[in-house]
């Protein structure tokens, strides 16, 4: 074992050597997502260029710096310059940023997104003045993309498990202490203050306390949670220590999805190095503080991220919900006190010990304090994670972090707290984010996931997407979410099918009113939030699906009809030969026409059209609407073929 | 219920593949779910005899392993084919098109999402999320992620892995 005071000494001296050496470092984003940009490919050209140029250099692989849509990302540091930050750094990008920039003087300012440290770069702004970091303040986030997740000593050398240190230092109550100035709150979605949870378990009686890690990211539309343990699982882990020393919890767990498992194997290895390091086992740091921590690994049901539901599954049973009260906090894992915290909530913790309350409660708002995280995606031209104080307001995060809508249409809504939470319709952009805000707006803060809409997303067939989830996902326990889902759905489908009944609008809303005031969990209470918030700002368009059988976004099949303009179609083939159906008729040169009865709407003719014809046309109603002639449709279309 | 051309193991062979397993993970109740994971993991599906092997060794009765096993929808009941490609229906995959990739792979390969090519070569499933959101609409072929995915890409993937259109429209 190695004494926690020496790793320090060495984290230090080591980082210093990476950050002040006279070797070139190379950091590379590899987390999941930068490997599905091909991050692996420019980790790979980069070594070839460096063994080739017979190059000292040093590599490391971080988790993710945020700016997904500009993976991959490396961050080069040269000797006696700033580091700079690069994006969209593929195969033949990094060759050139090893050959003019570190062997060279040039910069490669055409692919730099900003320097990062102290000086100037000729051409380059600093980072922190990137449209899409600008605004943001990374606490929670401040190590990922800047580390190597897979070595502790990263983590060490910005001050890792100080927070657990001051922790063992002050005790259990004055930790508790803390947590309740810090104002901190669960971010798994309800937004629980945390040190209430701890004090009800604290006051309970018990041989044995659970502590559990939640990192069941269940939710469609989020990755927070994983881009963070992939990033920086040390801060997780180290918050689930101080949880776990506040608690008086032996035993810990983290429930992690099966479907990340990158983040499993970085959770694997991280718990190997706290042992190293004594920071797991009997009496931790000399102290009478023993805990261990086992990884579980979800086995692919949405319902285990409530609480009682994901205690059935760690006990080896059906992931069902349990009526509460009993609270897990009073009885939960084998009717034990069990505090599920999520993964953010324990990330936060090392920062409020580390800091202090008054820091931590500096930012956000007077009910919810710090920052919170966010999965920025859909129609938003800058997506990626990203950490703004609670109470920024949505027009914020949207329009100046992710720069607006990306297909150049205007903004519809702003989806919030994924298949649980609902819809905010873009005049509320000027709402702040805090969990009573999105409450009263009728969605909820939830993990995190942002997905911003444009008016090509159709609010009635979003409703069912998201319907369609939770009715798969119902665990069948309770009538009122078994067959209230169900029922829901059913209508949603006959909505969008273009069967819908006047009646039926206010059918839907009665079931979504029922299906939340009678389900036993959270799954329930919460899935018609998607329907009731769609109806709410978007009643006109279930009118219209059902009256006029339009779908204005020209999403819903059944109310679409694609058809040929004559007087603009040449007659190239090209949509002849695409059509799976085989609805569409006409030879070379003569224009071509669609068998509406043939024809399943599956848009492929649209999409093959040259823009220079853009001769097939779409009818929904009352609508007709022809797209526009990019060429940038073109160039898409080419590269596909 | 395999299909034709799936391999049985022999129940004395499956109680011994289980020993192995349950050396790393003893057989309690709460040890069920990865007991289950790493029989998968191993050999690609739950098999009657794995499970039956299980049941004898845990105490634990077969339908309530079943039982466990059909509620996570991780669990495979039938080998997987040559390639999975997995079409993520996550929220952004949705609103970017993903749903569309869904039809389209349904089409060229003329089953429907969960199932499995007659030839055993193609399997379909859906994902909730994979959490690469901000590359949406993405799929997941044999474990790799491929972001920014194009209806216009599912034939030329398809090919790729040797998929070869029989008498459809190319």
């Amino acid at each position: 074992m190695t004494s926690l005071s020496h790793a320090y000494v060495s984290a230090r001296a080591r980082w210093e050597r990476l950050a002040g050496g006279s070797a070139p470092v190379f950091f590379i984003g590899a987390a999941t997502c930068g490997r599905a940009a091909g991050a692996e490919e420019t980790v790979a050209s980069l070594r070839a260029e460096i063994a080739a140029n017979s190059l000292q250099a040093e590599v490391v692989e971080t988790g993710c710096l945020g700016p997904c849509s500009l993976e991959p990302l490396v961050i080069v540091h040269k000797p006696g310059a700033p580091r700079l930050c690069f994006g969209n750094v593929g195969v033949a990008e990094m060759r050139q940023i090893v050959k003019r920039y570190v062997l060279g003087n040039d910069p490669c300012a055409e692919w730099a997104l900003g320097s990062i440290g102290d000086g100037r770069v000729d051409g380059i702004a600093p980072l922190s003045e990137h449209p899409m970091m600008r605004g943001q303040v990374r606490r929670v986030l401040a190590n990922c993309g800047h580390i190597d997740p897979q070595n502790v000593e990263h983590y060490l050398a910005r001050d890792g498990y100080r927070g657990f240190l001051r922790a063992l230092e002050i005790g259990g109550d004055q930790v508790v202490e803390a947590v309740k100035r810090a104002g901190l709150r669960g971010r798994g979605g309800a937004g629980f203050p945390t040190w209430r949870k701890w004090d009800t378990c604290r006051q309970t009686p018990a041989a044995q306390r659970y502590l559990i890690c939640n990192a069941d990211e269940g939710d469609p539309g989020a990755f927070m949670n994983r881009s963070l343990i992939e990033g920086d699982p040390h801060a997780v882990l180290e918050g689930m220590l101080i949880a776990a020393f506040a608690l008086g919890a032996s035993k810990g767990y983290i429930y992690c999805r099966a479907e990340y498992p990158l983040a499993l194997a970085r959770l694997k290895a991280a718990l190997g190095q706290m042992r190293e390091l004594g920071l797991l086992g009997d009496a931790i740091q000399g102290s009478a503080f023993a805990f261990d921590i086992e990884i579980k690994k979800g086995a692919g049901a949405f319902v285990c991220g409530e609480e009682t539901a994901l205690i059935a599954s760690i006990e080896g049973r059906r992931g069902m919900p349990q009526p509460r009260p009993p609270f897990p906090a009073v009885s939960g894992l084998w009717g034990m006190p069990t505090i599920i915290q999520n993964v953010e909530t324990l990330a936060n913790l090392p920062l409020i010990l580390r800091n202090g309350p008054e820091w931590y409660a500096e930012l956000g708002t007077e009910a919810s304090k710090g920052t919170r995280s966010f999965a920025l995606a859909g129609k938003v031209k800058r997506t990626g994670l990203i950490e703004v104080p609670l109470g920024t307001t949505l027009r914020q995060i949207v329009e100046a972090i992710g720069g607006g809508s990306s297909d150049g249409k205007p903004i519809k809504a702003v989806q919030t707290g994924g298949p649980s939470g609902g819809c905010i319709a873009a005049e509320k952009l000027d709402l702040p984010v805090d969990y009573e805000s999105l409450a009263q707006a009728g969605s909820i803060m939830g993990s995190g996931g942002m997905i911003v809409l444009d008016t090509d997303t159709c609010a009635v067939d979003l409703a069912k997407y998201f319907l369609g989830f939770t009715q798969t996902e119902s665990c069948g326990k309770c009538p009122p979410c078994r067959v209230g889902t169900h029922a829901m759905l059913y209508l949603l489908e006959r909505i969008a099918g273009g069967a819908g009944k006047v009646e039926d609008l206010q059918r839907l809303e009665d079931l979504a009113l029922t299906v939340a005031r009678g389900s036993l969990c959270g799954l329930g209470q919460t899935a018609p939030n998607p329907v009731l918030t769609t109806l709410r700002y978007f009643r006109q368009e279930y009118q219209d699906h059902v009256e006029k059988r339009q779908c204005a976004a020209f999403v819903c099949r059944s109310m679409i009809q694609h058809r040929i303009d004559a007087e603009r179609c040449p007659g190239c083939t090209a949509c002849v030969k695409v059509c799976p159906a085989e609805a569409i008729s006409g030879s070379r040169g003569v224009a071509h026409t669609i068998d509406p009865a043939a024809c399943s709407q599956c848009g492929s003719c649209l999409s093959v059209c040259p823009s220079k014809y853009a001769a097939v046309y779409r009818v929904s109603g009352e609508l007709t609407r022809y797209e526009e002639r990019t060429q940038k449709a073109d160039a898409v279309a080419e590269a596909a073929a | 219920m395999l299909e034709d051309g799936a391999t049985v193991m022999p129940a004395s062979d499956a109680t011994s593949a289980l020993a192995d397993i349950l050396a790393i993970y003893p057989p309690r109740r709460d040890n069920l779910i990865p007991v289950l994971q790493e029989w998968q993991e191993r050999y690609g599906y739950l098999s009657e005899e794995g499970m039956r092997a299980l049941a004898a060794a845990s105490g634990i009765s077969e339908n309530e392993i079943y039982g466990v096993a059909t509620f996570y929808s991780q669990f495979r009941f039938q080998p997987p084919a040559a390639h999975t490609i997995h079409v993520c229906e996550g929220t952004a995959c949705h609103v970017r098109g993903g749903h569309q990739l869904m039809h389209d792979f349904e089409e060229r390969l003329n089953i429907s999402a969960g199932a499995m090519t007659a030839d055993h070569q193609f399997g379909l499933e859906r994902v909730a999320c994979v959490g690469c959101c901000a590359l949406a609409p993405v799929v997941v072929v044999d474990g790799k992620v491929r972001a920014g995915m194009k209806p216009k890409q599912v034939r030329g993937l398809l090919a790729q892995l040797g998929h070869k259109p029989n008498g459809k429209a190319a």
